[in-house]
């Protein structure tokens, strides 16, 4: 279903064991990923929104686990290749891309006004090698395979 | 229905991450709403910062808004 290049792969076993490790051992309500992640249902009451969590939030984090590690059990084990997802699969792949580039996009500060492409042209200029250059690309490879993946799903 | 049962509604709010096709496909998926109404919200949401995407019992709504959790949409619960 879909095909993979081994720099691909490695970028989404990248991404989706950092969304494992930060929802695992990671896990920090300070961080701002996590409070995007897990937001508060009651903004205006947090006695009541604790509650909430406190019943809610083990179930909300294994099912986001889980979905990233739909990622990391698929991809092939060894250079790229080719991936083939059912039904099942590829939506937990769709939740799982949707956190990651949630979570990129905090670190990122993308916002409503951001222009992907200026802000990547802008970045190389500044340093073609820096991180951000490399973690923007990645956060527009997963928008894209986001979006081919969803149109593959409603069609 | 009672007053109590639907004084309450699930709201989700702009993000500038999640794509509009993603969103549209969620609310169609979780509510099973036609892909006209889905579209309509998820403009909605875009352009005005949030809409009301389902209405009902308090329980009901801390169902669906723990959903939009699970599918990374950013959803809360509050008063009608």
């Amino acid at each position: 279903m879909a095909s993979f290049a081994p720099d691909e792969v490695r970028v989404l076993r990248k991404v989706a064991s950092e969304v494992v490790g930060l929802l695992s051992e990671g896990f920090d309500h300070e961080d701002p990923v996590v409070e995007r992640l897990f937001p508060d249902i009651y903004p205006e009451d947090p006695h009541n929104s604790a509650e909430f969590r406190r019943y809610t939030e083990g179930d909300l984090k294994t099912s986001k686990i889980d979905q990233a590690g739909a990622i990391l059990a698929v991809l092939p084990s060894d250079g790229g290749g080719e991936v083939r997802l059912d039904w099942d699969t590829a939506e937990a792949w769709l939740r799982a891309l949707n956190d990651a580039r949630l979570a990129m996009g905090v670190r990122l500060e993308i916002k409503a006004e951001t222009d992907l492409g200026e802000e990547l042209d802008e970045a190389v200029l500044h340093d073609p090698a820096s991180s951000r250059v490399f973690q923007l690309s990645v956060y527009a490879y997963l928008g894209y395979l986001q979006e081919s993946l969803l149109n593959a799903l409603i069609d | 229905m009672p007053v109590a049962d639907r004084a309450w509604v699930t709201i989700v709010w702009d993000d500038p991450v999640n794509l509009m096709s993603y969103v549209t496909w969620v609310f169609q998926k979780l509510f099973g709403y036609s892909k006209d109404k889905a579209e309509k919200l998820m403009l909605d949401v875009h352009h005005k910062g949030k809409a009301v995407v389902s209405s009902g019992a308090r329980e009901r709504m801390e169902h669906d808004a723990s959903q939009l959790h699970a599918y990374g949409l950013w959803a809360t619960v509050d008063q009608a």
